[in-house]
């Protein structure tokens, strides 16, 4: 009678199908549809046959989607499947209630169909609304009642394998933790090799969409019995594989190697010292290879992952010994990443540190007041360790500043004069262009004697001011060392840094007012008797003009904005193109295109910012031309940061260069970059480049529509 | 751990020239209000409120040029200033005047300040650096009329007078002059007789500063050296080494002793002013605050010792006043 029911909404055209709704309405309301599944459960109807039950299973789990069919979008809410699933549910664990009552009874019945009903509504992505219902229900069945247990395994080894993944998945999402999901499933992934891929490959291998919840889940699930952990020591060692392996490290995208990391971690805190112990030389190699290729990666997280996990192997591994220590930002990332090491020891961290900070705090007990008791002074001193030599003055000349750079011994005078170089070369440009190079030279070499604080920057400052001081030859002095021998990456990077930072300085609109004087140091000007002149000139025509001209607007007068020659106009080309030229020729200690790669994503992408602030300049053209043809050569690379960095030169081509010198003098170039930007937003593995791309199609379609607004 | 050093009370901006003199007036009954006056480099005297930390009046008597020396004579309402005009003017500042009185034309050329004595009431003794080079002149003030003339011996060769100190043991005895000179020595004269009781040569470099304190007949001197020398006069007239005290950065612009006694406080070519007490030259304190060399260095004469403060002029155009060992 029930198949009927079930069948006829199909099988009897001529009834109106509003009313097989609500006789079927009724049919769930009143908790037939668990009597359904429990007939087909018991031992007669098991017998029935396959056909039968195939059809029944179907309509069970389809009847939302066939009613919706039959009666287009009016059909009861009790249809709808955020409802029906959960009832179906409540269903389930009628019948399973009733097969626990049999089985104490001593009677025998299948569980397999309900089964087939979980894995199909799992299957058909209905595990949510489902599982909400189940999960919590059987969590309580099954806390004391090995019966319950005994079931709720069963349920799940008897789906079907095409269905085993989006059952298990549903259940590892849903378990409040990793006891439960234990209690849950059982020894499943032991006995079903379906069951084992999914929880042993596909998630934590192939997918990196879970929670950190669902790893501790899944992990923790894996530890709890012993005949699992042996799987947890072959995941950790699958896992450690792959975060060793450069190509992995490579070529997936940051957050899988995030999602891998935290796995290992996982792993790492469930491990007991015998388990460490018998495959610590395995944990050792894969340490040492995964950090050697982590580092040699360009992109700073990546780099930090590598040194936050190689650091919680080193110190499992090494209980007494030596542990690997790394230098890197202590931010709520890495910190969250280190407390998955500790199982349950997060908190405590906080606790600890202020119990310090109280005991160190107290000062000691005013001692000295009685030191000084013997003479007849009440006047008791304060404190004056501060009292000590004051600073020798720093250098007043240039030249004066080569000497003691080069020569001095003197350390206080060596470091005042790192502090005032700058100053000086700003203030005394025609001096510093006398010794331009010498200086630019020297500060290149400059090695860090004392420990000055913001040494770095002081040195960065100093060369920034003699190259825009002097750019022409300074430029052309530093753009060749950085293709020649002997310097290491730190001084080649410096380099580039210092050329960005004044081709800024330059091209920016009079960043201070003091740069009156620089005014000199454009060729432009050299036909004119003075700067000055040529400012006054500008003036007086500015006040005539002001004064013969009747203004009728009412209200301020707009202010203008500051204005002036473009000082990088006649220098880009010096910054430029010595860069871009020799970088396909390795040298003994210095090879762009294989070791140094990082060198070479700097160096890419300092073009990008050179092109970018080129805007507007004569060279700006030929620059363009160049630097794509740059990018053609490099677009296969396999480092993301070189790749980013290239996206970037040719954004800074499309917007730097105008736009009908784009489509007449590099067509071809262009639609070759289009085709490889079309390339890049479908398959890059990087999520930046991928949206660097899509950007720069974007700004190239732009393009297109603005030449097509223009009336040709 | 001993304290750290204290902060300046409050600092006085607002010269914008380097301060070269401060003198406090603060000695006044209650409606008074203290003062202090500050010369400065561009030749304005500023009459600060101790108060509200303003300048209520802006004296300019000395032709734009440096003021080095300003002292009151009685209340705050007589002012005598020396400038580098080589004059040095009397002021009268009552009921809000700001009138130049009357002057003397110094002829000197040198830095060195003179010194003022009040010897009885509504008569002063004033000690000046003369015109020519090694010479030191004293009048009587307000008349003006000279008292007498010291000149070295020939063949001395002391240089210029640096710095000058006139005192008396108590009121009605004979005052005496030290002055520091140009060659590191210290030289005890005798008014009346225009002649030199001792010498003691302190330093190897000029004197810059000298202070004395006519109770213990101590007194102590300080140099463009890294050195302070203390030094003593006996009953026979003679000044004699008492010992020397080693300072961290060379260089003393101004010494001064504190009224009371207790303490003195230097100023320092390396921006510092340092706190010694008297009796043995401990050193007490080293208060950072300026950013240039401190040019002077002054006690104020509150009667109310908690009261009592301490200011600092520097090239760094700022005056700071700062409070300390006012409870003893």
């Amino acid at each position: 009678m029930h198949q009927a029911l079930t069948t006829e909404t199909t099988v009897h055209p001529g009834l109106h199908p509003r009313e097989v709704a609500e006789v079927l309405e009724q049919f769930l309301q009143e908790g037939r549809i668990s009597a359904l599944m429990w007939e087909v459960c018991q031992p007669p109807a098991q017998a029935g046959s396959p056909e039968l039950q195939e059809a029944l299973l179907n309509k069970i789990v389809c009847l939302p989607d066939h009613v919706s069919n039959k009666l287009q979008g009016k059909n009861p809410p009790v249809f709808f499947p955020q409802n029906y699933f959960p009832l179906l549910g409540g269903a389930i664990i009628q019948v399973l209630q009733k097969i626990s009552d049999s089985l104490r009874g001593g009677l025998d019945c299948s569980i397999s169909f309900v089964s087939h009903v979980l894995g199909k509504v799992c299957v058909h992505g209905r595990q949510k609304e489902i599982l909400s219902v189940l999960v919590p229900r059987l969590t309580d069945l099954t806390k004391s009642d090995c019966i319950w247990q005994r079931i709720c395994w069963r349920l799940v080894e008897c789906v079907p394998d095409r269905w085993m993944e989006a059952v298990v998945l549903g259940f590892v999402q849903r378990a409040p933790g990793a006891d439960t999901l234990s209690r849950l499933l059982g020894n499943l992934v032991v006995k079903n090799k379906k069951a084992q891929f999914v929880v042993t490959q596909k998630v934590l291998l192939l997918q990196y969409c879970h929670t950190t919840a669902v790893l501790q889940n899944l992990l923790g699930y894996l530890s709890l019995d012993s005949l699992r952990r042996a799987l947890l020591i072959k995941v950790l060692q699958e896992l450690l594989e792959t975060w060793g392996s450069s190509s992995a490290v490579k070529h997936s995208p940051p957050e899988q190697q995030q999602y891998i990391s935290k796995a290992i971690l996982i792993c790492l805190s469930h491990l007991k010292e015998p388990e460490i112990e018998s495959c610590r030389q395995e944990l050792l190699t894969s340490m040492m290879e995964g950090v050697k290729c982590h580092l040699d990666s360009n992109l700073p997280q990546i780099r930090r992952l590598g040194m936050i996990v190689a650091e919680s192997i080193s110190s499992k591994i090494n209980t007494d010994g030596p542990v690997l220590k790394f230098q890197y930002e202590e931010d709520d990332e890495a910190r969250q990443l280190k407390s998955l090491l500790k199982a349950d020891a997060a908190l405590p961290l906080v606790l600890e540190s202020n119990k310090k900070s109280r005991t160190a705090a107290p000062v000691m007990p005013d001692e000295e007041s009685d030191a000084e008791l013997d003479s007849d002074d009440d006047l008791i001193p304060y404190d004056m360790s501060e009292d000590k030599e004051l600073k020798t003055k720093a250098p007043v000349y240039i030249r004066d500043c080569i000497e003691v750079l080069t020569g001095s011994e003197d350390l206080d005078k060596w470091e005042a004069t790192v502090k005032a170089l700058e100053s000086l070369v700003r203030k005394n440009p025609a001096a510093t262009r006398e010794v331009s190079v010498e200086l630019a030279k020297i500060l290149l070499h400059l090695e860090e004697k004392t420990c000055i604080e913001g040494f770095v920057e002081l040195r960065q400052r100093a060369q920034v001011a003699v190259l825009t001081t002097d750019p022409i030859p300074v430029a052309k002095y530093l753009t060749s060392q950085f293709y020649s021998l002997n310097y290491s990456l730190r001084q080649r990077m410096d380099i580039l840094d210092i050329l960005v930072l004044a081709a800024q300085e330059l091209s920016y609109p009079k960043s201070h007012g003091k740069t009156k004087h620089s005014g000199a140091q454009k060729p432009c000007i050299q036909l004119l008797p003075g700067s000055d002149s040529s400012k006054d000139w500008r003036r007086i025509v500015d006040e005539r003009i002001k004064s013969k001209t009747r203004r009728f607007a009412m209200g301020q007068s707009q202010v203008e904005l500051a204005s002036g020659p473009n000082e990088f106009n006649s220098v880009a080309g010096h910054f430029f193109f010595p860069l871009i030229q020799h970088f396909d020729r390795p040298l003994t200690t210095f090879d762009l295109l294989g070791e140094d790669h990082f060198v070479l994503g700097r160096l890419v992408h300092t073009l990008a910012i050179l092109m970018y602030l080129a805007v507007n300049t004569v060279a700006v053209t030929a620059m363009g031309k160049a630097l794509l043809e740059f990018v053609w050569a490099l677009r296969f690379h396999t480092d993301s940061y070189v790749r980013q960095g290239l996206l970037s030169c040719v954004s800074s081509v499309l917007l730097g260069v105008p736009a009908e010198r784009l489509l007449e003098d590099m067509t071809e170039e262009l639609l070759e970059t289009q085709s490889w930007l079309g390339d890049v937003v479908e398959k890059d593995p990087d999520g930046d480049c991928r949206r660097l791309a899509l950007q720069n199609l974007l700004l190239m379609e732009n393009l297109k529509k603005k030449l097509q607004t223009l009336p040709s | 751990m001993a304290l750290p050093p204290p902060d300046p009370q409050f600092v006085l901006r607002g010269t914008s020239a380097a301060v070269h003199t401060l003198h406090f007036s603060c000695g006044g009954q209650e409606p008074d209000v203290p003062v202090l006056f500050s010369g400065s480099e561009n030749g304005f005297i500023h009459v600060w409120n101790l108060e509200t930390h303003r300048a209520d009046t802006a004296l300019d008597g000395h032709g734009r040029k440096s003021v080095y020396r300003v002292e009151t004579m009685g209340g705050k309402n007589r002012l005598l200033s020396q400038g580098r005009d080589q004059r040095i003017c009397l002021w009268d500042l009552a009921e809000g005047r700001t009138s130049v009185t009357d002057s003397v034309f110094t002829e000197n050329v040198g830095f060195c300040r003179c010194s003022l004595l009040k010897v009885a009431e509504g008569r002063w003794l004033m000690a000046t650096a003369a015109k020519a080079l090694e010479e030191v002149q004293v009048l009587e003030l307000p008349s003006k009329t000279s008292v007498c003339t010291l000149k070295p011996e020939v063949g001395a060769k002391l240089g210029m007078p640096m710095c000058l100190k006139l005192w008396q043991l108590n009121c009605g005895s004979q005052p005496l002059l030290l002055a520091g000179y140009e060659d590191g020595s210290v030289v005890l004269w005798n008014l009346s007789m225009g002649k030199a009781l001792s010498q003691l040569v302190c330093h190897q470099e000029p004197v810059m500063s000298l202070d004395f304190d006519s109770e213990k007949a101590k007194g102590i001197s300080g140099s463009s050296e890294k050195v302070l020398s203390i030094w003593s006069l006996n009953e026979q007239q003679n000044l004699q080494v008492y010992k020397t005290h080693k300072l961290v950065n060379a260089g003393i612009s101004d010494i001064t002793i504190r009224p009371d006694k207790k303490i003195l406080a230097t100023a320092g070519w390396d921006h510092r002013i340092r706190i010694f007490g008297w009796k043995k030259l401990k050193p007490l304190a080293v208060l950072d605050y300026h950013t240039a060399t401190i040019h002077c260095v002054c006690f104020s004469d509150h009667k109310n010792p908690s009261g009592r403060l301490l200011a600092a002029g520097s090239k760094d155009h700022r005056i700071s006043i700062w409070s300390i060992y006012t409870q003893t």
